[in-house]
């Protein structure tokens, strides 16, 4: 198994766009029913707590340079093949 | 009498004392700042100590444009190439001196100077905005002592006793003094060791091609990259407060390196035999050193967040991180060394 950084980089963008292009009613309040309920305070949030965490704080956070890299790619991958 | 005599040897010790770190830095003004400030503080009590420091300034000029000479000199030695497309930099250095005559070339060498000290300042902030250049600088401080005591620790952990690191004052210490510290030397060159070595075994076998070395570097890169990754996602996740940075984490997955080399090396002299077991010896070297190391780290995290809740969900989750690293150490050398020695 031989990995180039090419594609390392694109696992990257592959992976950060799965995590962007979940829909938020949908999918994401419906799994972190239980979340609002137990967030206490110097309690440790449970692991589902952590990913719902996770998943929105890099949606924030990835959301505008997504739209540049991916732009990016395409037009690299449109001009070179 | 005798008093005033040690006092003025005191005073003359420690503001010779100050006056060297100064030096140390750029420019002869701060310098000429600081024996200024000891002739008007000094002035009163010691006649010769004053003649002292009016002899000093004339030294001082010429220290700092000797500092500013070396670099550059120093410079010179990267920027003019560009400019000039001229000879080495054996050339370089011999030219540079006929260049101080000419007024015109003395310019335009000052100008190059200013862009490149402008230019080093812009990368140095640009990189310190993403990682802290002092953090790595700890990492890098290491010593032959160090270098050897950990890598007989590396292949032969089984007597070493005391596995704590040690503390400064709530600072870690540096490796030079400590030799638990994890360090980044040994794996930088252990990495660019061992894809050297996989190059001379590829064109051991006939199967060497340039392109072959760059896919291997990059091979290992990204699984480093990987692993420290599903680490810190791990830790995240499991919200196991230890002070484990992401320097840290590299370093560890680093030592494995040591442990292919060996490997290697192994194979490569005693053929498929002498490849097994140094497998098997490094892997379990290797796994005790990663369940001691990060035992340290991760299971004697802050007891007060696991007091109140599950504190018996707490210790079986890190023990399962930790061996989970471990058992991954011998599966990434398995994979990384096999098709190199057949």
């Amino acid at each position: 198994m031989a990995f180039t950084l090419y594609s390392l980089i694109q696992t990257a963008i592959l992976c950060t766009n799965a995590i962007a292009v979940l829909h938020e009613e949908r999918f994401l309040s419906k799994r972190s029913g239980l979340d609002q309920g137990v967030s206490g305070f110097g309690d440790d949030p449970g692991i589902k707590a952590q990913v719902l965490n996770l998943i929105r704080s890099v949606r924030t956070v990835m959301r505008v340079p997504l739209i540049i890299v991916n732009s990016a790619s395409i037009v690299l991958l449109l001009l070179f093949g | 009498m005798r008093h005033a005599a040690s006092l003025r040897r005191l005073r003359r010790g420690e503001a010779a004392h100050r006056r060297r770190p100064a030096r140390g830095r750029r420019g002869g003004a701060a310098v000429r700042g600081l024996t200024s400030a000891n002739v008007t503080m000094d002035l009163p009590h010691h006649g010769y100590r004053a003649s002292k420091q009016r002899g000093r300034p004339a030294p001082m000029g010429g220290e700092s444009v000797l500092f500013d000479d070396t670099s550059t000199s120093a410079s010179q030695g990267y920027y003019t190439p560009g400019y000039n497309m001229a000879a080495p930099s054996n050339d370089m250095q011999a030219g540079v001196n006929n260049l101080f005559t000419d007024p015109m070339a003395n310019a335009a060498m000052m100008y190059g100077s200013s862009i490149a000290n402008q230019g080093k300042d812009m990368v140095n902030k640009e990189i310190s905005r993403f990682m802290s250049v002092n953090k790595l600088k700890y990492f890098f401080a290491v010593d032959t002592r160090y270098v050897l005591r950990k890598l007989m620790i590396l292949m032969f952990p089984y007597t070493h006793q005391d596995w704590e690191v040690r503390y400064h004052r709530d600072t870690p210490l540096t490796p030079r003094q400590d030799v638990n510290a994890p360090d980044l030397y040994i794996p930088t060159m252990a990495f660019i060791t061992y894809v050297l070595l996989a190059g001379m075994a590829l064109g051991i076998q006939k199967r060497f091609s340039p392109e072959v070395l760059g896919l291997c570097a990059s091979t290992a890169l990204v699984w480093i990259i990987i692993e420290v990754l599903v680490m810190l996602l791990s830790l995240y996740l499991l919200t196991v407060h230890s002070d484990l940075s992401t320097f840290d984490l590299i370093a560890y997955s680093g030592y494995k390196y040591v442990g292919m080399i060996f490997t290697m090396l192994c194979g490569l002299l005693f053929g498929s035999d002498g490849y097994f077991v140094a497998l098997a010896w490094s892997s379990c070297a290797l796994m005790f050193f990663i369940v001691r190391s990060l035992k340290m780290k991760i299971l004697t995290s802050l007891a007060s967040d696991s007091m109140a809740t599950g504190s018996s969900a707490k210790p079986q989750v890190r023990m399962y991180i930790t061996v989970a690293t471990a058992i991954f150490q011998p599966v990434i050398i398995y994979w990384l060394t096999s098709h190199l020695v057949r």
